[in-house]
């Protein structure tokens, strides 16, 4: 009978823990919606702004780095698919390892983005401009960069988690949220991108 | 309880998540969404106090421009020279006066603290979906609290190009004082509470979608959680677009970017930035800044139609009127910010498009007002404090809203824009209606968050000087916005058809005063019954809704055994039939047999076969 009621107990505790672990992943979509919001309102002003005269506008062609960084950010959502697939078939090195490559990917991006800038730089098309439609080029890599710090942050976690050798249900927990977070900013990136280039 | 499953005790509960509970995290760095809402109310009781204490300042300044009272001066040093508050230091009062009153108490206070401390109970959860992002939550409101406050005691003075920082001013740090230092804490501080509003509001929702109680669907939710959903799901929504106009203000201000600036000589000097437009400003600004006013209000509904159901002893009017009345004040929220920037130069035909879907608010507000009063109709009301307050929202609600026709509407509103009539407008439909619902949930849940019960006769007082304060207050400033009279104008001796209104503001300030006087009596109520007040009982107002099913003691996942499962909706007040004029949601349709309606079983064929058998045998009309 005690035996029975420790059984139902664990079982009440670990539907709670299911239900705490649906609510949380949920806090994550809610928060991408409000992610998502702050760039939206961004291309909104962008538009608004350009629209304000022919002077205004992008007035140049895309540094072709961003091709790169797209491609190299692509990959990470790839590779962190297969982390992500790793963990859940218990195979730890392997997750270890894919993490890895996302992490380096994410550092890649990050240092093709400032490339990019450069090569905008040299073009004289500062931050600091008359036509913020240009400054806006910088506004938007700028925060989704602010974005990427954080998504390797939370990606170093897991992975320390996984150094450590964490319970494996709290292992493949991290994991989902974490790759949920990344392939939203590529995602994020990737609408970015298009809008840039529909506006170039 | 008929649904006797397993026992799942609170200590079982708390041996996962409590380890060792210190005073830190106890009262400190809590992650209980009970304390969080009291950290949350009091603070911003403590802002609310400081906010008044500006506008009576600020008020002094308007009844008497041309007196000197020695006595500002000692406490506010350079700001009052020779006794007489300086205009530069009257814009920083008007303007942290507004930013505090509607963001820090009438959204974090007020949102902050029932959301908190209502979603979990009667939704009947053990706490938020994240405690941790929670209490993250208060702190970055708190923090922002001290940066906010921290801003009067530097050089330059706090922020003062009013609450809504229209650039140019507040994009050139040397425009006047209020544009520097003082500026760029009003940005962090900002920055940080909508940090604060994001990671609560997540959490509100996530709570509402994924952990009610067995039995409680969407439609057996109270009002309260309804317009605390729908709030939040606002919030989320808009201020995350705020930031993005605050991060662009902020480069426009500190790294020379030119995004809301343009041809400008500031003090004889040609400024270099070029190409900019302040009306993007205002268009990101209002797209947060209208929703927002919802957000301070819808928050203030839900609480009263709990509060006016409850000590109406009955259900309330309309239901689902209600709730589709929140949805459509949610959704309508989002199109109708152009309506604050009629007079920017806008075409006609938007500013047409922009005038009808604000007039269409009318409807879901109206809606919401006449069920009100239709719930009162006959109702056998208790005149709780409480009570007293849901209807003083109610009056508020309707006199500010019914000006807001005219307002809404672009041929009126571009004579009376920045005139004392939207003064009026929004300090009754907004500000006071607000205060009144926050104030409502105080007395309301005062016995839930403290245990203890607030003194009644201080309540009663506390209510009508208020009350009428308020009405004092606010009323007479339509009549001086008719004339034209413009709102932050520092002294109204210097213009000859102003000069008839320094006797309307000498009303106007003495009422402010003997009202805020009378905000020492509900602070003393408040304070003193913390530890002074009478025991509660459990459910003191014979209330339905899940969070007095819970002991008065609080414990650390509400209820000591399993969450009650939830039979009826909340409103089940003097059913016929039924003995007790309330029913709690917790109770069984099979432990109600003499008042339940056959829709009451809601399909459920057993039940209704049983049903029509009990009707049948004690020859009860059958219904539903």
């Amino acid at each position: 009978m005690e035996l029975q009621i420790a059984m139902d107990k664990e079982e009440l505790y670990n539907e709670e823990l299911l239900k705490s672990r649906k609510a949380k992943k949920f806090n994550l979509w809610l928060g991408m919606i409000g992610m998502f919001m702050m760039f939206a309102a961004l291309t909104s002003g962008f538009i608004v702004y350009t629209a304000s005269g022919v002077d205004k506008g992008i007035k140049t062609i895309l540094p072709h780095v961003f091709i790169y960084s797209t491609a190299v950010i692509v990959l990470s959502s790839l590779t962190m698919y297969l982390a992500f697939k790793a963990v859940k078939a218990g195979q730890i090195s392997k997750q270890k390892t894919y993490l890895l490559i996302t992490i380096v990917l994410g550092i890649v991006f990050f240092w093709l983005q400032v490339e990019a800038w450069s090569v905008l730089f040299n073009r004289g098309i500062t931050f600091v401009n008359s036509n913020a439609s240009q400054s806006f080029i910088y506004i938007f890599t700028g925060l989704h960069l602010a974005h990427i710090i954080a998504g390797i942050l939370v990606l170093v976690r897991c992975y320390l988690g996984a150094l450590k050798n964490i319970p494996i249900d709290n292992n493949v927990f991290r994991m989902d949220l974490a790759s949920i977070f990344w392939h939203f900013l590529g995602l994020l990136w990737i609408y970015i991108y298009v809008f840039l280039l529909l506006n170039q | 309880m008929s649904t006797t499953v397993i026992s799942h005790d609170a200590a079982h509960h708390g041996s996962h998540d409590h380890h060792h509970e210190t005073f830190l995290t106890k009262y400190i760095f809590s992650q209980d969404h009970k304390m969080i809402a009291k950290q949350f109310l009091i603070t911003g009781i403590i802002m609310a106090v400081f906010a008044m204490i500006l506008s009576i300042l600020f008020r002094i300044q308007l009844a008497w421009p041309d007196e000197e009272f020695p006595i500002l001066e000692v406490f506010l040093g350079k700001w009052a020279e020779g006794g007489r508050i300086r205009p530069d230091f009257f814009l920083s009062l008007v303007t942290i006066h507004g930013t505090m009153m509607v963001f820090f108490v009438l959204t974090a206070g007020l949102s902050g603290t029932f959301s908190n401390l209502l979603i979990p109970y009667q939704l009947g959860a053990r706490d938020m979906a994240s405690p941790l992002m929670n209490m993250l939550s208060y702190w970055f409101f708190f923090v922002a609290c001290v940066i906010m406050i921290a801003s009067f005691f530097i050089e330059s003075g706090p922020a003062s190009a009013g609450w809504t920082i229209y650039p140019p001013l507040s994009a050139v740090p040397k425009a006047i004082a209020g544009s520097g230092l003082g500026m760029t804490l009003w940005l962090i501080s900002m920055t940080l509470f909508i940090a604060s509003q994001v990671l609560g509001g997540v959490n509100y929702i996530s709570t509402v979608l994924n952990l009610r109680t067995k039995g409680m669907d969407l439609w057996k939710m109270p009002l309260t959680i309804w317009a605390f959903f729908l709030t939040a799901i606002v919030g989320l929504l808009s201020f995350p677009v705020l930031v993005s106009a605050v991060v662009l203000l902020f480069f426009d201000r500190s790294v020379g970017t030119s995004f809301y600036l343009s041809d400008l000589v500031v003090q004889g000097t040609i400024l270099p930035n070029e190409g900019g437009s302040p009306i993007l400003f205002q268009h990101l600004f209002w797209f947060l800044g209208h929703p927002e006013v919802y957000i301070v209000v819808m928050p203030a509904l839900g609480l009263t139609s709990e509060v006016i159901s409850t000590n109406s002893r009955k259900p309330i009017f309309g239901y689902h009127a209600m709730v589709y009345s929140l949805v459509g004040i949610t959704v309508l929220s989002f199109i109708v910010w152009g309506h604050h920037m009629f007079v920017t130069g806008m075409s006609p035909f938007l500013g047409g498009v922009f005038m009808i879907t604000t007039l269409i608010i009318a409807v879901p507000s109206a809606v919401k007002a006449f069920n009100y009063i239709a719930t009162l109709w006959r109702g056998n009301i208790r005149f709780t404090p409480a009570m007293m307050f849901a209807i003083g929202m109610v009056s508020f609600f309707v006199s500010g809203g019914l000006t807001g026709l005219y307002l809404g509407n672009a041929a009126l509103d571009i004579n009376l824009h920045d005139t004392y009539f939207v003064v009026a407008h929004f300090h009754l439909v907004m500000g006071s209606a607000s205060i009144f619902g926050m104030l409502c949930g105080v007395y309301h849940w005062y016995p839930k968050m403290f245990g203890r019960m607030m003194d009644e006769r201080l309540g009663y007082f506390h209510f009508w000087l208020t009350f009428i304060g308020a009405y004092l207050v606010f009323f007479p400033m339509h009549f001086m916005g008719i004339d034209g009279v413009p709102r932050r104008y520092y002294a109204f001796t210097e213009f000859p058809f102003m000069e008839k209104w320094v006797s309307v503001n000498l009303l106007i300030t003495w009422a402010a005063i003997v009202s805020a006087i009378g905000q020492v009596a509900f602070l003393w109520n408040f304070f003193s019954s913390i530890w002074c007040g009478k025991r509660a009982p459990q459910n003191p107002w014979n209330s339905n809704t899940l969070e007095w099913t819970t002991p008065v003691e609080h414990i650390h996942g509400n209820w000591p055994g399993e969450i009650p499962t939830v039979y009826r909706w909340p409103y089940d007040y003097s059913k016929p039939g039924n003995d007790a004029d309330f029913i709690p949601q917790s109770t069984p349709l099979s432990q109600t047999m003499s008042s339940n309606l056959l829709h009451d079983w809601d399909g459920n064929e057993a039940g209704i076969e049983a049903q029509k058998a009990y009707n049948r045998e004690h020859n009860r009309e059958e219904e539903g």
